[in-house]
């Protein structure tokens, strides 16, 4: 612990008295610090004190997530996605997030973190609406509490922070999980959630994935401080940094947070130290802006080798339990491929239904504007399509 | 219970206190409503419209934040999604800038985005607008920046009596309203009584506030009272003005100020912000496509100027006043005009 200095408190003769009335020392920081090296279980003793059944429902997670980036991404090459941000190499992080929650919690995803929706039980096609490009939320938000995947750079966190103040309000024991890249840690909403979250002791807990980059940016650009995690700290919050590709630890620091944040302790900063293997999104040329070294470096640093090493040493990784998962996965991304080749259905009124409760007489005027062009459109397509043999 | 007839007795009042009666009603009557802002508790608020709501409602329910627009409107926004109805007040015009991008990003957007599963049913007051002398940042008339965006309704108040019922109306409303507090009608005055208040008006309905048969003057919130007296002046000048009180923006009431004009022939829209892709603009076009074969000239504006606020000793000269009014009626095309040899 350090013992807090207080200023005027220099014994030099005709110094100041005191402190000035209005200072009084405030929270210790020391606690809030986070470790100098980021937090790791896979290959450590603690390991070995790890629930099997945790162990493998993280792996089946961590395969499927993986299948789930490589089918997302291939969907974008047929067409069928519009744009695809990637977290293959991430998904440690995706998934401890979503195990780490209780039903009744909510998760505030942004673009990067439809496999945490995924991961938390929701259809991967309502997941990527928003990518396909038929509707920007494809699901209820409160029925599966999912806030919509958020695109504006760490908008979403004080929402998260609202949310939970209200839950604490009602007397709900609900917990908010909000996720942030480490180029959104730059944004103001960042700050001023944090700073809300700290001084409301919300039930909140904001995962930063430093996945190394804002697009091009490394983060030697986008901050000066000795880590994310210890941003943390000026808030009066604590900060915890993880190895982000060692699930069972993210997995454990998360828990930790969240239990912390039900009973009451306040909200709690988590960098997760991992790595975007993939572009930026499919859209994107990351040649232009790292060497393949870093990325094979990274590579051999993969969450599910991580995994699959320790399932090994615990004789847990059996030739059955691999191929279930194996097959799960592929299970899972025919289903995805095959429902995704289907044309949404599409309904040109919906532009008009939501914007308000109710349509206000201008809207009510633009539809049926709209509905009288798609009529006359269908009018003088209908004679071509009844030449056709 | 019927109130007795002392209770009920109208007495000046001041807008300010309307809408504190409006706020301390609304928090009585719905416990989801959390009023929120900075300095809005122990203080009540910098125009003391928050008055006595901490200590009445307790500090959840009035709640002083730290002092970050777009934190508050963006935790007001997770509070919604929670099932709340925040009512969040934003300290001046140019200090809700902060909060724009949740503005428009989020409160805005996330009841269709979410195809209806997450209303926003908030309500953002702004004191608004100038003529209080104030130094710079304090006097914008920021409306045609909330104008511009889609899934919000833009009301403003222009009388007593309509801050009571509007701020009932844009808080029980379930969509977001940004509710704009023309800061020079704060201490404004009328016979009302808080024990009877008047209806609670749908949001989105006009109201003549003067009738008359040659043009009509169409204006909101801070210019209401100015419009009034002009229309009191032009009589001097044998002009029977019409004035109407748009009270929403948005949703805009078409019909009422097409009826009008209809009438009249002849229209001036008058607001205190740019003229310059400024509301009247829009109110002009939309006359002019409803109106045209009854007008008997075009539509014509008196707005601010197209320049920064200005410093107070100078606003005088930008805000829209009674003879900048009149001078804009006697440009109208009369048929006088042209007997009299002035027109060309
Ligand atoms: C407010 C805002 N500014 C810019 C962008 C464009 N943009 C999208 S993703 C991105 C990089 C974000 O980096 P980071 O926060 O590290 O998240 P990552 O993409 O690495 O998951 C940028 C600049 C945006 N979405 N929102
Ligand atoms: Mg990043």
């Amino acid at each position: 612990m350090t013992v807090l200095e207080q200023p005027g408190s220099s014994r030099r003769k005709g110094g100041l008295p005191g402190p000035p009335p209005a200072w009084h020392p405030r929270v210790d920081p020391a606690p809030l610090l986070p470790d100098a090296e980021p937090h790791r279980v896979l290959g450590t003793d603690a390991a070995l004190q790890l629930d099997a059944a945790l162990l493998k429902r993280l792996y089946v997670q961590l395969v499927r997530g993986r299948r789930y980036n490589t089918q997302a991404t291939a969907l974008t090459r047929q067409g069928r996605l519009a744009v695809y941000p990637s977290s293959t190499g991430q998904e440690a992080c995706q998934v401890a997030a979503a195990l780490a929650l209780q039903e009744r919690d909510w998760l505030f995803p942004s673009y990067r973190d439809t496999l945490a929706a995924v991961a938390r039980g929701l259809d991967p096609v309502e997941a990527l609406t928003l990518l396909r490009g038929d509707w920007h939320t494809g699901y209820d938000p409160r029925a599966c509490r999912i806030a919509p995947l958020c695109t504006p750079l760490a908008t979403q966190l004080p929402h998260a922070v609202g949310l939970a103040h209200a839950a604490r309000l009602r007397g709900d024991d609900v917990v908010a999980l909000a996720l942030v890249g480490d180029g959104g840690t730059s944004e103001g909403d960042f700050h001023e959630a944090l700073n809300f979250a700290a001084v409301w002791q919300a039930p909140v807990v904001f995962l930063v994935q430093n996945n190394g980059f804002a697009i091009s940016v490394p983060l030697a650009k986008q901050t000066a401080a000795p880590s994310l995690a210890h941003k943390a700290v000026g808030y009066g919050m604590p900060g915890r940094l993880v190895d982000g590709n060692d699930a069972p630890a993210v997995h454990g620091v998360l828990t930790e947070a969240v239990r912390r944040a039900r009973e009451g302790g306040g909200p709690t900063l988590v960098e997760a130290v991992t790595y975007r293997v993939d572009a930026h999104t499919n859209a994107d040329d990351a040649t232009r802006y790292r060497t393949a070294d870093e990325v094979e470096a990274w590579r051999a640093h993969d969450p599910i080798a991580l995994m699959e090493r320790e399932l090994t040493a615990r004789g847990l990784l059996t030739d059955d339990f691999a191929a279930a998962t194996r097959d799960g996965a592929e299970e899972m991304a025919a289903d995805l491929r095959e429902r995704m080749h289907q044309d949404p259905a599409l309904d040109p009124d919906d532009l008009f239904t939501h914007v308000y409760a109710e349509r206000t007489t201008q809207l009510r005027q633009q539809s049926d504007q709209l509905r009288a062009e798609l009529a006359a459109e269908a009018a003088t397509d209908e004679p071509a399509q009844e030449a056709r043999p | 219970m019927t109130p007795t007839a002392a209770a009920t007795a109208r007495k000046p009042a001041t807008m300010a206190q309307a809408l504190t009666r409006a706020l301390r009603d609304a928090l009585a009557e719905d416990p989801t409503v959390h009023v929120m802002g900075e300095d809005v508790g122990t203080l009540g608020g910098v125009f003391r419209v928050t008055d006595g709501l901490a200590a009445e409602f307790g500090d959840d329910r009035c709640m002083d934040t730290p002092l970050a627009e777009a934190g508050i409107l963006g935790t007001a926004v997770g509070m919604a999604m929670y099932g709340l109805r925040p009512v969040v007040e934003m300290q001046f015009d140019a200090f809700a800038y902060p909060a724009f991008e949740q503005l428009v990003s989020h409160v805005a957007k996330m009841r269709n985005r979410t195809r209806g599963a997450l209303p926003m049913p908030l309500t953002i007051r702004i004191p608004y607008g100038g003529g209080i002398g104030g130094v710079e940042h304090h006097s914008d008339a920021s409306e045609a920046y909330y104008l511009a965006t889609p899934g919000l309704q833009v009301v403003t108040p222009a009388t007593v009596e309509d801050a009571y019922g509007l701020l009932r109306a844009a808080i029980a409303s379930d969509d977001p309203v940004v509710f704009l507090e023309p800061k020079r009608l704060y201490w404004s005055k009328a016979d009302w009584s808080p024990e009877a208040p008047g209806e609670v008006p749908p949001l989105g309905r006009a109201a003549v506030r003067r009738r008359g048969a040659d043009a009509t003057l169409i204006t909101y919130g801070p210019s209401l009272p100015v419009c009034l007296e002009a229309a009191e002046a032009a009589r001097a000048e044998g002009w029977d003005l019409e004035v109407v009180d748009l009270r929403s923006l948005m949703p805009f009431d078409d019909e009422t100020v097409c009826a009008s004009v209809r009438r009249t022939g002849r229209a001036v829209v008058v607001h205190e912000s740019s003229g310059f892709a400024g509301p009247g603009g829009e109110i002009a076009a939309r006359i002019t496509e409803r109106c045209f074969h009854h007008l008997e000239a075009p539509v014509l504006r008196v707005a601010g100027f197209d320049i920064p606020y200005p410093p107070p000793m100078l606003e005088r000269h930008h805000l829209p006043g009674v003879d900048r009014i009149l001078d804009t009626v006697a440009r109208l095309q009369w048929e006088s005009d042209w007997t009299e040899g002035r027109g060309e």
